[in-house]
């Protein structure tokens, strides 16, 4: 089969098995867009900016675990695709980025939307082409696809010249079924003696936590994260990534670790004697002050990327391999074991566990007259039965999903965590709502991280991708006056907005429903209401306490075990701010 | 301490930068860097000569491991090699300093390459203390300039850094 540049693409994207692809349409790709336009099998989503397209692509692979796909135009399509691409980048999420490019012959000349996407990518991609040859386009993005999927995922870009891609250069197309790569390969088995150790050390242990992360999601390796937990009885916390790869009801997972972990995570850490990283990757805002990390513990940790080992902090027992695979070879040698554990510790640790639990440090004011943040999303969880997909923005409001919604499924929290990129959560629930019309998809954000891409709505309506979205409305950008609030005596710097939108009649000008409620009474009703109109897109202003902080906290540069605490609840109501 | 990372990667356009970028964006010391291809004109060989404490080096060798164009590499310092590094330095000659210069050039081991009525061009490698030592002991005023490869080496005995 003979086939031009433009036709290799769409071809190869469909023989690779691509079902959407996320872009927006510029001079350098229109042979591309030329090529799409004559075909039916690849569906084209049509963003309002590409920085949407690879959101959008991005919530579709993260709620599906296959790649998210792009195309955009070169120059400043290309730069609009980056805050994307770094988005995936630091959660390891698999995205194939097709960019155009100039033709060969003027590259190097500033010509008419000439940037370098390569060189402007490197630092934010796990790799990236530029494709100077057209026989070899179809090779390439098979590579692509293979670096993006395989070991720790990543996005990789494919920046192709227009004229790579004219109509009328044609050359024999076979897309390629396997390829391999000399200088890559990555380890997915772990090594047995290691295994070996670190099994006597869990076993041996008399204070012992399993911190789990990303990499269990990633690895599709909820099932043996569950067996391998049961198998031991011992507490686990997970990661903001790893939230539903372990089930948040289950009495043994208690609750998220880090900055705005639970009390008991981020104690029993402190206080552990062995741990267990599974496919996490020891996060600033997950170990606090390196010094007075987990004083007494020897540390195990399972990481497919080696870089990911030792980084920050040093392990007794590294284990380089893929999560799943090694999660097996542990359980099989766990019940090969001789050794015993010491119940009678692991008894005394419950103990000890069950007390920091009953601090209870997730509760807040429920009779406050104003609405609580925290119970909208309890009441979102409930109204959703804790099966919907949920994905987020970046602020307070992220962490109060993360902390309320129980997830007890992995690829159900959608959130940008390593980057912490706002305008993330709409064009990310447009992805996954596409992923599954017929699962209920919200999408949690804040007044000010909405408006970053607000312009997605627009896509929402003509793909007919019914989300809902909750919009905790506190009128500031809260994560930041927070800070301001405990750090700079509470100036607070421009994080607050003296125009905001109404937001019910900008969703009514996108041609979807607006609601607007501020009383707590009206929550639970109006998600019920939202929910049954199932083939429309609701925006539900929520105006909530602006006064409502995170809790618990560790603030910079303290250890787990020095955690700030909600003020006694009652207190917190109708506080003025300072 | 000083490690010496012996490089072998896809001689594609492109991967030089990758190298370099990884130690920008990482805040990783370069001493210094010298590259070229190798007899299978598929690979390139770099040498890259940087500092830094044991868990920084392994971070280094860890993530340059990430590059998907680094096919292998090595660190030489963890074992028995020899590094050589290249300088040809341009002195300025007064008709009374030539026969010195020249029996420094020689106690050296190194070559005078050019020669003009009023300057000479010497040659010599070795290791970069060698080098170190002879721009030492030659007039500082009379060094026009100096220009060096930037060490390279080879382990010794059997082992080596091939596909
Ligand atoms: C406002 C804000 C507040 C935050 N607060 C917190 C907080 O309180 N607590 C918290 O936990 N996070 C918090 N985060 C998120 C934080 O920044 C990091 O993104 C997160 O902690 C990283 O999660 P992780 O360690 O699970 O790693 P991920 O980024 O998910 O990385 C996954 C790891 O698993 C490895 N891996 C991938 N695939 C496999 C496989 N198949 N087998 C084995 N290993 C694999 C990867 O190499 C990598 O090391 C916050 C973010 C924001 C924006
Ligand atoms: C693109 C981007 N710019 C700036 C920030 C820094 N930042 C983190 S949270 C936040 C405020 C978010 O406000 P809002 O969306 O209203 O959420 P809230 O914290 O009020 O729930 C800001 C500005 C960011 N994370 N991303
Ligand atoms: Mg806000």
């Amino acid at each position: 089969m003979e086939l031009n540049g433009a036709q290799i693409v769409v071809q190869s994207l469909i023989d690779e098995g691509v079902e959407y692809i996320f872009g927006y349409p510029g001079g350098a790709v229109l042979h591309l867009y030329d090529a799409i336009f004559q075909q039916e099998e690849l569906k084209h989503i049509l963003v309002r900016h590409e920085q949407g397209a690879t959101h959008a692509a991005d919530g579709y692979a993260r709620a599906t675990g296959k790649p998210g796909v792009v195309l955009v135009t070169s120059g400043p399509g290309a730069t609009n695709a980056v805050t994307g691409i770094a988005t995936a980048y630091l959660d390891s999420i698999p995205l194939v980025v097709i960019s155009g490019q100039v033709s060969l012959p003027v590259i190097g000349s500033d010509a008419f939307q000439e940037v370098d996407m390569v060189g402007i990518t490197r630092p934010c991609v796990k790799h990236n082409f530029l494709v100077k040859d057209v026989t070899k386009l179809a090779e390439t993005i098979k590579k692509a696809f293979y670096v993006a999927t395989s070991g720790r995922p990543g996005p990789v870009v494919i920046d192709i010249p227009k004229d790579i891609t004219a109509p009328n250069i044609k050359v024999p197309y076979s897309y390629p079924e396997t390829v391999s790569i000399r200088s890559y390969n990555p380890v997915v088995t772990g090594h047995k003696g290691q295994i070996k150790k670190a099994v006597d050390l869990l076993l041996s242990a008399k204070r012992p936590i399993i911190y789990s992360g990303g990499g269990v999601v990633l690895g599709e390796a909820s099932e043996q994260l569950i067996e391998f937990t049961r198998a031991l009885g011992y507490p686990i916390t997970n990661t903001l990534m790893g939230l539903g790869s372990y089930p948040a009801t289950d009495k043994q997972n208690v609750g998220m670790l880090g900055m705005h972990g639970t009390y008991e995570a981020n104690m029993a850490m402190h206080e552990s004697d062995v741990i267990i990283a599974i496919g996490a990757r020891f996060d600033d805002r997950v170990t606090g002050k390196l010094d007075l990390f987990c004083p007494y513990a020897k540390i195990i940790h399972i990481d497919i990327d080696p870089a990911s080992i030792s980084k920050t902090v040093r392990v007794a027992i590294p284990i380089v391999g893929d999560v799943k695979q090694v999660l097996e070879q542990m359980l099989g040698m766990i019940k090969e074991s001789s050794i015993q554990i010491d119940t009678e510790a692991l008894a005394q640790w419950w103990k000890q566990i069950s007390e920091w639990q009953a601090i209870n440090c997730l509760e807040f004011d429920r009779s406050s007259p104003l609405i609580k943040p925290q119970y909208v999303i309890e009441q979102l969880y409930e109204v959703t039965q804790g099966e919907a997909y949920v994905t987020s923005d970046v602020g307070q409001h992220q962490m109060w999903a993360a902390q309320y919604y129980k997830f007890n499924k992995p690829r159900r929290w959608i959130n940008s965590g390593g980057l912490g990129t706002m305008g993330f959560g709409l064009p990310a629930a447009i992805g996954v709502k596409l992923a599954f019309p017929e699962a209920n998809v919200a999408c949690v954000t804040g007044e000010a991280s909405i408006q970053m891409c607000i312009q997605e709505l627009s896509t929402a309506l003509q793909y007919k991708t019914p989300i809902k979205i909750l919009n905790l409305n506190n009128r500031y950008m809260g994560m930041v006056r927070q800070w301001q609030e405990f750090s700079y005596e509470s100036r607070y710097s421009h994080s607050y907005m003296d125009t905001i939108p109404e937001f019910v009649k900008l969703a009514e000008a996108y041609g979807h429903v607006g609601m607007r409620i501020d009383k707590p009474e009206e929550v639970r009703p109006t998600l019920e209401t939202a929910f049954a109109m199932k083939d429309r897109t609701v925006f539900i202003d929520i105006m909530t306490d602006r006064t409502e902080n995170v809790y618990p906290m560790i603030e910079a540069g303290k250890g787990h075990h020095d955690m700030k605490l909600r003020v006694a609840i009652g207190t917190s109501t109708d506080r003025e701010l300072a | 301490m000083r490690h010496i990372i012996s490089i072998l990667m896809e001689n594609e356009s492109g991967a030089l930068s990758r190298v370099a970028g990884l130690f920008s964006a990482r805040g990783y010391n370069i001493e210094s860097l010298t590259v070229a291809p190798t007899e299978d004109p598929s690979l390139s060989r770099m040498t890259l000569v940087t500092r830094g404490n044991d868990d920084i080096i392994e971070q280094i060798t860890k993530q340059l491991n990430k590059l998907i164009d680094v096919v292998k590499l090595i660190d030489l310092a963890d074992s028995f090699h020899i590094e050589r590094e290249l300088l040809m330095v341009k002195v300025k000659t007064s008709p009374e300093m030539r026969d010195e210069i020249r029996s420094m050039t020689d106690i050296f081991r190194g070559k005078i390459i050019d020669v003009t009525p009023t300057t000479y061009i010497i040659e010599m490698t070795g290791p970069s203390e060698k080098l170190d030592a002879f721009i030492a002991a030659i007039d500082p005023e009379s060094i026009i300039e100096a220009v060096r490869s930037g060490p390279t080496g080879i382990s010794r005995g059997e082992l080596g850094l091939h596909l």
